[in-house]
């Protein structure tokens, strides 16, 4: 972040948690534009299942945060079809374990309604949706299936680590051109607080953040696992004296290939930590990604820190299923031993 | 059957509505109301239908409060619905198998299910959904509608072998109405003409919406007309009526009369006393006066009345099921609590055989917890 960001900050600040953030950001975005609206499940009376979406309905009223029926395909179809008439639709599925009904609308038509059309239409619209594990949630409530958006052309996937980002990365997808899958790591929804500026501004979508320098190996992560990322670079750097980068990737597609690779090209090493599954998640994508841009740069194999390749299990097993420190402090170790 | 209610105000509860569409035997107090003919039942089967449904408000309750403190994770409580869920369980025969969602607790131990292994998923243990060959409970469906299409594919296979003795009841809430899932399934039952009963568990709120937004269909058992089948609307406070009406709908799905399709699609009236589930306060989007007007029609008092008017139960027999009801679910929590999983269940039961693959990842797991033991991998993430 800017200079310019931290002056802001400190003239007009609020001390935020994430999912304050996300509710502050599209409480400034509804302001600010009579054209967005907020619509799904439960987002208005109740202010959503999170209170992600707490106040909206009282200050906006109920043709602008617009509880609609139990329907994904529904709310994203419809929300496809608002945005033809000038409306920006930032529609919100309650969990990204649910999304899928909503899969053929997000892939076959907001994906690709711009390339279909030529450029005559296209789909400024946020799918905004919770994921991730650790909260001790029933099945289907922990998911973290990034990868199945990434994989898809024309569909941009962001998902923010710390308040600060979560406004202006919200911010930034609503002020897109391109329809946006906007995942927020509820692990974090809650875990700490930062300055938000009240003011509007943009965190870019087309910027890795590097969260922590570091000379002796990259760590690539993003979402609710950049916190556990960099308790084990503070922990190694005092342990063991290893220098670790930590970079949260923050917009999962398009990928910032140029971080990545500087990053890459001062340490030669990397890790990539991910909730999601290892085989077919991102971490292969970025992996290979260095391999074609930095071969000559590498001094060890590349380590994907990842979920396993099974399903999320019930919360008496998730501690083991998600990357803890102590799994990424061992493979940094392993990494830079070799 | 998609006549309109014209007799009362839509403000005011349907099963409280003069309505004409609506199949009650019992009225608010649990007497039998004067046209009503009441269901060739046993003593013996009243008793079992009574003290199902007082175990389940029973179970509800310790649910509830150990949630509270921390021993189960999120639930969704059933308190108002139990009386559907038992009486449609028993009205199933042991061959039929149940499609539950994840609030159908009592319709799954109606139906056969151990006690104990409900409670093992709010636990956090997969142990509760393998449910044991002897009975015919699918584990619940939380995605919602999911289940609608799986349950008419049952019933199809079952057809299609020519075992149309085995129906199928499938749940699903007023939510699920709205969802492709649900309409596909339908269609598919109607077109195929399956031996399945859907029941449509509708307790006016899915999370904060209330019915009136889910749907502009006046009831949702007029959505049945549009599939070509049956729609029954019965109150779901009612055991007794719906115990009939399900009784009458499995019959059919297994022997139609000429002309008759097997499936139907049953409205279950109800109102969800309680909150979605136990990570929700229902007080941000509802008017609590609802809720006394549904109080007032309590299932569990109905039942309880009408045996006592019949000469069923008396306080003897009460004070008698309710120790036995309390000590049953006492046992299932210990039993329960004493469940011990290990993380090598995370790589089990992916596939039939665990890929080389995945056993390295195991490996490599165990590796880690000898090395640093498991206290390092249960630190809080946040």
């Amino acid at each position: 972040m800017s200079s310019t960001a931290s002056t802001q900050a400190e003239q007009n600040a609020q001390s935020l948690t994430l999912v304050e953030a996300i509710q502050d950001g599209l409480y400034t975005e509804m302001a600010q534009d009579d054209n967005v609206v907020v619509l799904g499940e439960d987002v208005g009376k109740n202010g959503g299942v999170f209170r992600a979406t707490d106040q909206l309905y009282e200050e906006f009223g109920e043709d602008r945060v617009i509880d609609t029926p139990l329907a994904e395909a529904g709310i994203v179809g419809a929300s496809i079809g608002l945005a033809q008439t000038g409306m920006k639709p930032v529609p919100e599925m309650q969990f990204m374990g649910f999304m899928y009904p909503a899969f053929d609308q997000i892939v076959s038509h907001a994906a690709r309604l711009r390339s279909r059309s030529q450029g005559q239409y296209s789909v400024p619209m946020v799918i905004r949706a919770p994921y991730g594990g650790g909260i001790r949630a029933p099945e289907h409530h922990s998911e973290s299936k990034e990868a199945f958006f990434v994989h898809e052309p024309g569909l941009k996937v962001v998902s923010p680590s710390t308040p600060y980002d979560a406004k202006g990365l919200l911010a930034a997808s609503i002020h897109d051109p391109d329809p946006v899958i906007f995942l927020e790591p509820k692990l974090i929804y809650r875990a700490f607080r930062e300055d938000v500026p009240t003011k509007p501004y943009e965190v870019s979508l087309s910027e890795a953040a590097v969260r922590r320098d570091g000379s002796d190996i990259s760590v690539y992560t993003w979402g609710a696992m950049t916190r556990p990322a960099l308790i084990a670079a503070e922990n190694l750097s005092q342990s063991h004296g290893i220098d670790v980068e930590v970079i949260d990737l923050r917009t999962l597609s398009p990928l910032d290939t140029e971080t990545i690779t500087d990053s890459f090209k001062k340490t030669g090493r990397a890790a990539i930590v991910h909730e999601a599954p290892k085989t077919g998640g991102l971490g292969a994508e970025i992996a290979t990604t260095i391999q074609e841009e930095a071969l000559v740069h590498q001094e060890a194999p590349i380590k994907r820190i990842a979920g396993f390749d099974a399903p999320m299990p019930l919360h008496s097993l998730e501690d083991y299923y998600l990357p803890q420190a102590v799994r990424i402090q061992d493979g940094i170790r392993e990494i830079v031993d070799f | 059957m998609n006549m309109k209610n014209e007799a009362g105000s839509k403000d005011m509860p349907a099963a409280v509505r003069t309505d004409s569409d609506l199949v009650q035997i019992l009225d608010a107090e649990g007497n039998v109301l004067p046209q009503a003919s009441v269901p060739d039942i046993s003593d013996r089967q009243l008793l079992e239908l009574y003290e199902t449904i007082t175990l389940a408000r029973h179970f509800d309750q310790r649910a509830i409060s150990f949630q509270r403190q921390g021993r189960l994770a999120t639930y969704a409580p059933m308190t108002g619905q139990e009386g559907s869920q038992v009486a449609t369980s028993l009205a199933l025969a042991e061959q039929d198998w149940l499609f539950p969602t994840y609030r159908e607790h009592a319709a799954k131990y109606a139906h056969g299910m151990d006690l104990a292994s409900l409670f093992e998923p709010l636990r956090g243990y997969r142990d509760g959904y393998a449910i044991p060959e002897d009975v015919n409970v699918m584990p619940e469906y939380i995605p919602i509608a999911t289940q609608v299409p799986q349950a008419m594919g049952m019933a199809w296979g079952h057809k299609l072998q020519g075992k149309t003795d085995t129906a199928v009841l499938c749940h699903l809430g007023d939510g699920a109405t709205s969802e492709g899932d649900f309409h596909e399934g339908l269609n598919f039952a109607g077109v195929f003409d399956v031996p399945a009963v859907f029941v449509c568990n509708n307790n006016q709120w899915a999370i904060s919406v209330p019915r009136e937004r889910q749907t502009a269909s006046e009831t949702i058992a007029e959505k049945a007309q549009a599939y070509g089948i049956d729609g029954v609307r019965v109150d779901g406070l009612d055991p007794l009526a719906v115990y009939k009406v399900a009784s009458e709908a499995l019959e059919k799905a297994r022997n139609p009369g000429p002309g008759e399709l097997r499936p139907t699609l049953i409205e279950s009236v109800q109102y969800r006393f309680g909150a979605h589930t136990t990570a929700d306060d229902p007080s941000v989007y509802r008017d609590e006066s609802e809720e006394e007007v549904w109080r007032d029609r309590d299932p569990v008092d109905r039942i309880e009345t009408y045996l006592y008017n019949e000469g069923i139960l008396d306080s003897d027999l009460e004070s008698e099921i309710q120790d036995r009801i309390e000590q049953e679910v006492s046992e299932a929590i210990e039993t329960a609590e004493q469940t011990e999983t290990s993380p090598d269940n995370i790589v089990k039961h992916v596939y039939e055989d665990v890929p080389a693959r995945l056993e390295e990842q195991r490996d490599e797991l165990n590796r880690l917890r000898e090395k640093y033991d498991d206290g390092a991998f249960s630190e809080v993430l946040e």
